[in-house]
């Protein structure tokens, strides 16, 4: 899992059916100060995650799984958390 | 596996039913001397592991499902398997 801010929402008319219904949003990953760690990246929402939320992410064939729509599809980044709060940040 | 030292607990109220009941934790990935290497990622806790420990974390899914004891927890990628007492490693 990694932590991102949602930066925008993709729409594609035409898409797999497998993605039918969900909703592409662009994603920010950030580090655990909050600030940018690598280039922006298209996930599925899972969560009703909007547009400035603090989300938390899955990545990878895991990230296929949390497809409502089935297992079996090309998604590699769904948003599965909505972050209320970082405590504790240590500086590492 | 790798080492890593917790910096942060992330708290979420909404988040996919797999993730529910667990604890997530911010680690850093940290080489065998503890100097930071790479980029944090975020953990399920098997362990009960607090921020400051250094711990060993899985990236896999199925190692990571294991850890938490959910076989059924399909999108579980990340967790932490063990609190880490001592690195003995000669340079």
């Amino acid at each position: 899992m990694k932590l991102g801010r949602v930066i925008g929402r993709v729409v594609c008319e035409r898409k797999m059916d497998c993605f039918e219904g969900l909703k592409l949003l662009l994603v920010q990953p950030l580090d655990e100060k909050r600030k940018e760690a690598g280039a922006a990246l298209v996930a599925f929402d899972t969560v009703r995650a909007g547009e400035g939320d603090l989300v938390f992410f899955e990545a990878g064939k895991e990230a296929a799984q949390a497809n409502p729509n089935g297992w079996f599809n090309p998604g590699d980044a769904a948003i599965i958390g909505i972050v209320d709060s970082i405590n504790g940040a240590l500086s590492s | 596996m790798t080492l890593a030292r917790v910096v942060a607990n992330v708290v979420s109220t909404e988040k996919h039913p797999h993730y529910h009941g667990y604890k997530i934790l911010v680690v850093q990935p940290v080489d065998p001397q503890g100097k930071p290497k790479g980029r944090s990622l975020l953990a399920l806790d098997g362990v009960q592991a607090g921020i400051g420990d250094l711990v060993l974390v899985v990236d896999e899914g199925g190692s990571a499902r294991s850890v938490i004891g959910e076989e059924s927890a399909m999108t579980v990628r990340t967790a932490i398997c063990g609190i880490v007492d001592r690195v003995d490693f000669e340079a």
